[in-house]
């Protein structure tokens, strides 16, 4: 027994009028892209190749009525490559969806705040708003989004003219782990924003290797005079696999009371266990344990470190060092 | 009949309906689709037709399909025929300047590490289709990344975009766990992080809700569409805690090279020796006392005397915490002891 809490996503199955969406939206790209493979079909549309097949197996018994065969569609793909013809009522591009207009509206009004210039996004919110489903509605104020345009760091004008420029970089930068300024030149890749946090991701010339740089721990960031391209063999990481434990990762578990409870929302983990009365253990894998010591040294004994051994140790004996500056009796 | 094949015949019959009226020339009286369409002339009785007739037609305005009807013979006005107008259905030609189809493309790449990022792109694909150049490869100074991880965000889209009440069970800043009835009204990411607003039926008030902080199933709890969203909603959430307002200066000795969380904030900074700085920073009580613990022996108070107090205690705090003696914490059996009482 385990009282582990998580909660698997769960796949739901996908209902009459969702596949009737990607039906209608399946045909006109079928007919722009003809003799496009299943595969490619499969990816475009986010779904494996078995179901583009049984897509086209339910076009193929639909039409007009009549439903001859000069009223249904004509669908093809025995060798691989699909074919469909006598679709015409259905073969212009239908308007947006709730969905479709929701999320593009929604980024266009984060991005306008000053990404893209307010103008910019309202020009194009008008013409989305008017490709949208006559049904839709008002799609704004479904989904809001707020993001930060990163204008509080210091540095980001400094990365933004040097990206835009093609220069290379130097960077001060923080490394939080060892508390410690290190001097870097950059090749820049790309500057963005993933969970709050503002990140230039580039090529590291110290360590010879792609990297990626939290803004708000860029101390000073100057433009160098020379070309900023990466190497060839670079290759930004994907953003899914970037707080992906690695091999090396220390297993911690920490026991904190109620009022630092919040250390299980904030941290990515591996499960919490709760206790009733409010109190928690969470277990989670760290690059570097010292992230841990500060963390619960910041703490101030509202939580403590239970896992591993050497650990618990180490932040034992700093708590004590440091009690040891204020005097005898600590 | 499984539901995966009474669900594939549902798509059929919708599909022939949009194709049947979208091929007729002129609107189609309802006896006449009734006999046309081999789904509705299987119904057993006018009742069971008008039903589903009726319910196909309002799940395809839902999708944005709407059916409309005129009068068929003006001498008998009880007869209306059925059409779906192409130029409602239909995206209308629209061309974009290039910096629009930059923001779009924009617009579109922030949702790509989202699970809805499908609906983005497939709205790109559908104005591609319709003649738009948009090349989603172009360079942007900087791109913001939505992501959506918390496991209940596609129970809570679903319930925001059919506005539908539903339950949950909810944890509380304090940890306790609490079920919540909450009309949907819009989801809103605020920093990175979601938040549904909604109508609290239990509170009878507005409410924010962070999604990192649902457990277990999101239930879908009466009809949708079943209550309005105010027109003057405007999501917001409750601001984080903010820092609170300095009191005075607070001096605190740092390594060199050390106290970055510190020094950020330094008005002065005087070099003491070869190994020590002394910095001046706003004092805020709580939050400078944490942040002088947090350096542990890289850095030590000095003034006032409630921040020296303030550390010398969390510091102590934390090796009690830490040097309990054995049997008291740190135990699998512990654990297990916890767990039964919990669950």
């Amino acid at each position: 027994m385990s009282a582990t809490r998580r909660t698997a996503a769960r796949r739901v199955p996908e209902t009459a009028t969702q596949r009737l969406g990607r039906l209608l939206d399946m045909v006109p790209w079928l007919l722009q892209h003809r003799g496009v493979s299943i595969a490619e079909a499969a990816q475009e549309f986010g779904v494996d190749e078995h179901q583009v097949v049984e897509d086209l197996e339910l076009l193929f018994v639909c039409g007009t009525p009549g439903y001859g065969h000069a009223e249904l569609i004509d669908a093809q793909w025995d060798s691989g490559h699909i074919y469909l013809d006598n679709a015409d009522d259905i073969a212009a591009p239908m308007r947006l969806t709730r969905d479709e207009a929701v999320t593009l509206t929604a980024g266009l009004q984060a991005l306008g705040s000053t990404l893209v210039g307010s103008d910019v996004a309202e020009r194009t919110l008008e013409k989305i708003r008017a490709a949208a489903a006559t049904t839709v509605g008002e799609p704004t104020g479904r989904i809001d989004l707020d993001l930060d345009d990163g204008s509080q760091h210091a540095a980001m004008a400094t990365l933004k003219d040097a990206f835009a420029r093609g220069r290379r970089v130097h960077l001060r930068y923080y490394v939080a782990t060892r508390d410690e300024s290190t001097e870097r030149d950059v090749d820049i890749m790309r500057i963005l924003n993933l969970d709050a946090q503002w990140y230039v991701e580039g090529y590291c010339h110290r360590a010879e290797d792609v990297r990626l740089f939290r803004l708000d721990r860029i101390e000073d960031a100057s433009v160098l005079d020379l070309d900023g391209t990466p190497p060839a063999d670079a290759r930004p990481r994907d953003l899914d696999d970037v707080f992906v434990p690695g091999e090396n990762d220390v297993t911690v578990v920490i026991e904190a009371s109620r009022w630092a409870a919040w250390i299980a929302d904030y941290y990515p983990n591996e499960g919490v266990e709760r206790g009733p009365d409010g109190s928690l253990r969470v277990t989670l894998k760290v690059a570097d344990p010292a992230l841990v010591r500060r963390l619960v040294l910041r703490l101030g004994g509202e939580a403590r470190v239970l896992e591993p051994p050497e650990l618990v140790d180490a932040v034992a004996l700093e708590a004590r060092s440091a009690l040891a500056a204020y005097g005898p009796n600590g | 009949m499984s539901p995966a094949s009474a669900s594939a015949d549902k798509t059929e019959r919708l599909l022939n309906l949009i194709l049947a009226l979208k091929s007729a020339r002129r609107p189609v009286s309802k006896q006449k689709i009734r006999e046309s369409l081999p789904a509705y002339a299987a119904a057993t009785s006018d009742e069971a037709f008008d039903r589903m007739f009726e319910r196909d037609k309002d799940e395809l305005r839902e999708m944005g399909i709407p059916i409309t009807t005129t009068v068929l013979d003006v001498l008998f006005d009880d007869e209306v025929g059925y059409r779906i107008d192409a130029s409602e259905t239909t995206l209308p030609a629209i061309s974009f300047e290039a910096d629009e189809v930059a923001a779009l493309a924009l617009a579109a790449r922030a949702w790509s590490t989202a699970s809805i990022s499908g609906a983005a792109s497939a709205g790109l694909r559908k104005l591609r289709l319709s003649g738009v150049e948009i090349d989603e490869s172009v360079a942007a100074g900087a791109e913001p990344r939505i992501r959506t991880k918390e496991p209940a965000f596609e129970a809570v889209h679903a319930a925001v975009s059919a506005l539908q009440p539903i339950t949950f069970d909810y944890r509380r800043n304090d940890g306790e766990l609490t079920t919540r009835h909450v009309q949907p009204w819009a989801l809103k990411n605020w920093h990175g992080r979601w938040y549904l607003t909604g109508f609290d039926v239990d509170r009878g008030d507005e409410r924010a809700f962070r999604l990192s902080r649902f457990e277990g199933a999101v239930r879908r709890k009466g009809r949708p569409g079943s209550y309005a969203v105010p027109s003057d909603h405007v999501p917001e959430v409750a601001l984080e805690a903010q820092l609170p307002e300095p009191e005075g200066t607070a001096v605190v000795r740092v390594r060199h090279g050390r106290g970055h969380t510190l020094r950020r904030y330094a008005q002065r900074t005087t070099e003491v020796d070869e190994r020590w700085a002394e910095i001046e920073v706003p004092y805020r009580r709580g939050t400078t006392e944490r942040d002088v613990v947090a350096l542990g022996t890289h850095a030590v108070a000095v003034s006032p005397p409630e921040l020296v107090d303030g550390v010398r205690s969390a510091l102590r705090a934390v090796l009690d915490a830490q040097t309990v003696p054995a049997g008291q914490g740190g135990r699998p059996d512990d654990v297990q002891v916890r767990t039964g009482e919990h669950a």
